[in-house]
């Protein structure tokens, strides 16, 4: 038992202090916390308006300039053309919109005037905002006014509801997906990363020679599994690192990156200039596409310790699983090359999983073939963490899974031990599938 | 002396060819004892056993009277033919892991790892990577770390392989002071030629089977053929029933070279012969004892009479 101790302390601190393993570690919270960070970014970063003036020589918008949309202010400028131009130049407006006298029945001789060209979404706002306009003109003529014409838009927000014995929860589908996402990756990617990291790990011993010399003091069971589980280890400290800088790093960067808080600066700028209870009121509206998700998260009645716990679980069983076939893949070949015809039938059912998660774990997460997919070893690590967010998993589906993971993992690794033991004696030898069926009742 | 090891009829089948059928030898304590072979023989699939790699099919290995199980890894020490240490990890490092392995504590390993550190004058490669070594110094840590844990018995295949003559030479010193410490030590190579010298007792092994063991001295004096080596000047015109003529070569000045083979008599007659009636004048006369390599050749051929020696090489 010391000896497989040894062997996890090597192989742990030789990859722990590898440079590869300090830049992933270092990338993948930063990836992370672009990825949160990027969008809240960008809708701060539009807070720079653009400002508008309005040469209204059409009395267009006589009573009441547009509204700011978007990122857009609008501001009124002298109705007189070559007066607003020169003004325009003067000025730090972003455009100059001139309306001329206008009949309203066919609208012509609008112009926009720009230091440095228009953007499209610009361009398209300020086109829109005068459409509206007249529209309004035109309602107005028939005897309709906006309000009523709004009020006969309809716009329906569903709630999802998910109903069960044990009552009814108010679920969001779409932080269930992002969770089952996000869990369903993580354990694919981990399993990849690590198992392929065994497999070489288990090559170089072979081709480096020097595994005669370790298994002349430890039993080649003893060092596939001191290797699997010092590799285990690793990826634990990757993902503990990962979460810790991720929450870190946000936390860091949440008191000017927060949703709220951008709306209350925007909200702050906006008052300085015009028509503060628009702006804000339309800031807020904006960004809260970003407050709801966070709200959503917050208000999800996600059972967040038992998805945090059966992700740790399936992320070890689904590790250990498929950890020692790829340990045995190693130890059948001499070289990269080889791996591929083994490699093949071991990822498989880890590719499979994750492809048709889209179509079938998240759609129809309680479906024939989720629960099966959920419950067979080769599949459940990945099946299972992508079907728990979204609730109603029978604890007996769950009990089963679990049961047959822990069964799976200890046969794969009795398989590859077998494998291992004949594998990593073998040198420049093409092995094939009948090969390694018949190592399997090799006596010790 | 009692033997540090005792292999009994040991047996290997493999998927599609047996490795060792039946195959009995005692190494003594103290001694070393020479494993040789073609390539291919077994020499190898009888070491890990040794080691405790691989088990046997059939028979047993006695270790000091035991059968081998795991609390001897610690007293063996094995060199294996190919050798290998882990290219990305420090000397110091490398040495302290496997000695760990071998069941020494970190104290122990440590101290041990700067004596033979000093002793090959290495100290300074301890910090380095394995791959920044020749790969003549890489051999020598690898000897190292066979020997670190002083071990009772010392299995070294093929440990010249991949030396240059000095450090060869450096390296058989410290064999032999081993040995004479108390070391047992088993030398296994398929170039009985290089180690008759240093071998006290050797087994040969051809075609999974052993075919000879015993002393180096009694081997060879069982495969004495009576022949002698004569040189001197003369005429040399043999012609007895008691002796046979193998071979004989004129050189110049009036020189001879002789093998003659006594079928019957002592040396003393022959040499008599020669000065007598042979008439030439002996300036040189000794006896040729056989190698370990034509004795082995020898009686492989007495039990394989179609046998040609392999000159290389199956994996073994």
């Amino acid at each position: 038992m010391s000896k497989i101790w040894l062997i996890v302390q090597r192989e742990y601190l030789t990859r722990v202090r590898k440079k590869s393993f300090i830049i992933m570690s270092l990338i993948g919270p930063l990836l992370t916390v672009a990825f949160i960070a990027v969008p809240v970014l960008i809708a701060k970063m539009s807070g720079d308006d653009k400002v508008v003036a309005v040469a209204d020589a059409g009395n267009l918008f006589a009573d009441k300039l547009p509204d700011a949309k978007d990122d857009i202010r609008f501001v009124r400028s002298t109705p007189d053309l070559a007066q607003a131009k020169s003004d325009f130049k003067a000025g730090k407006f972003d455009a100059l919109v001139y309306i001329p006298k206008l009949d309203l029945t066919n609208p012509t001789g609008f112009q926009v005037f720009s230091r440095k060209g228009l953007s499209v979404s610009l361009e398209n706002d300020i086109n829109r905002a005068i459409n509206q306009q007249i529209e309004n003109r035109r309602l107005a003529q028939s005897g309709i006014d906006r309000a009523t014409l709004d009020k006969l838009k309809a716009n329906v927000d569903l709630e999802t509801v998910t109903l069960s014995d044990t009552g009814e929860k108010s679920s969001s589908s779409g932080v269930s997906t992002a969770v089952a996402y996000l869990c369903g990756f993580l354990i694919y990617m981990f399993i990849f990363m690590y198992g392929v990291q065994i497999m070489r790990g288990v090559m170089e011993e072979k081709t480096n020679r020097i595994v005669e010399v370790v298994i002349s003091s430890v039993k080649p069971f003893e060092l596939m599994m001191g290797k699997v589980l010092g590799i285990a280890a690793v990826g634990f400290t990757q993902l503990a690192l990962w979460v810790l800088l991720s929450v870190g790093i946000s936390t860091a960067m949440a008191g000017s990156l927060s949703p709220e808080k951008v709306v209350q600066d925007r909200a702050d700028r906006a008052t300085a200039i015009v028509r503060p209870d628009t702006v804000k009121d339309k800031a807020a509206k904006q960004d809260n596409v970003a407050v709801k998700m966070m709200t959503a998260f917050r208000n999800s009645d996600l059972n967040v310790p038992l998805i945090v716990a059966c992700f740790l679980f399936y992320f070890l069983g689904g590790y250990l699983f498929y950890g020692s076939l790829f340990g045995a893949i190693g130890s059948a070949v001499d070289s990269e090359t080889d791996t591929q015809q083994f490699m093949l039938p071991v990822t498989m059912p880890l590719i499979l999983t994750f492809v048709v998660s889209q179509a079938i774990l998240t759609t129809n997460p309680n479906g024939t073939v989720a629960v099966w997919m959920s419950i067979i070893p080769f599949t459940s690590p990945i099946a299972m963490v992508m079907r728990l967010p979204f609730g109603g998993v029978p604890m007996w589906q769950l009990g089963l899974s679990i049961a047959l993971l822990i069964g799976g993992f200890v046969f794969t690794t009795w398989l590859a031990g077998r494998i291992y033991r004949v594998g990593i004696l073998m040198y420049g030898k093409k092995v094939s599938y009948g090969e390694l069926s018949k190592w399997l009742f090799y006596k010790g | 002396m009692k033997p540090i090891l005792q292999v009994q009829d040991v047996r290997k089948q493999y998927a599609n060819h047996t490795a060792l059928d039946g195959v009995s030898l005692e190494v003594p304590e103290g001694s070393i004892f020479g494993l040789l072979g073609p390539n291919g023989a077994g020499k190898t699939s009888l070491i890990r056993i040794i080691t405790q790699i691989t088990g046997p099919d059939g028979g047993q290995v006695l270790f000091r009277g035991e059968p081998l199980n795991p609390s001897h890894i610690g007293q063996i020490g094995y060199l294996p033919e190919e050798r290998g240490l882990y290219k990305k990890m420090k000397v110091g490092e490398q040495l302290l892991y496997l000695a760990q392995l071998k069941g020494l504590s970190k104290a122990d390993a440590t101290t041990k790892i700067k004596r033979w550190l000093d002793r090959f004058d290495i100290k300074t490669w301890a910090d380095k990577n394995v791959e920044d070594l020749s790969k003549g110094m890489q051999q020598k840590v690898q000897f190292v770390a066979t020997v670190l844990h002083d071990p009772a018995l010392l299995i070294l295949d093929e440990p010249f392989s991949g030396f240059d003559p000095i450090n060869a030479n450096l390296l058989k010193d410290e064999i032999l002071a081993m040995r004479d410490q108390g070391t047992s030590i088993i030398f296994s190579t398929h170039r009985m030629e290089s180690v008759e010298e240093m071998c006290d007792h050797i087994a040969l092994i051809n075609r999974s089977q052993k075919v000879l063991d015993g002393r180096v001295r009694d081997v060879r004096n069982a495969y004495r053929s009576q022949t002698y080596q004569v040189e001197g000047t003369g005429k040399l015109l043999l012609i007895h029933p008691d002796f046979e003529v193998l071979e004989q070569k004129e050189r110049e000045n009036g020189h001879f070279y002789a093998r003659i083979r006594i079928v019957h008599g002592t040396p003393n007659d022959l040499l008599r012969y020669l000065i007598g009636a042979g008439q030439v004048e002996v300036q040189a006369f000794r006896e040729q004892i056989p190698s370990i390599n034509e004795i082995f050749i020898r009686r492989v051929r007495e039990t394989h009479p179609d046998y040609v020696p392999e000159t290389d090489s199956m994996p073994a």
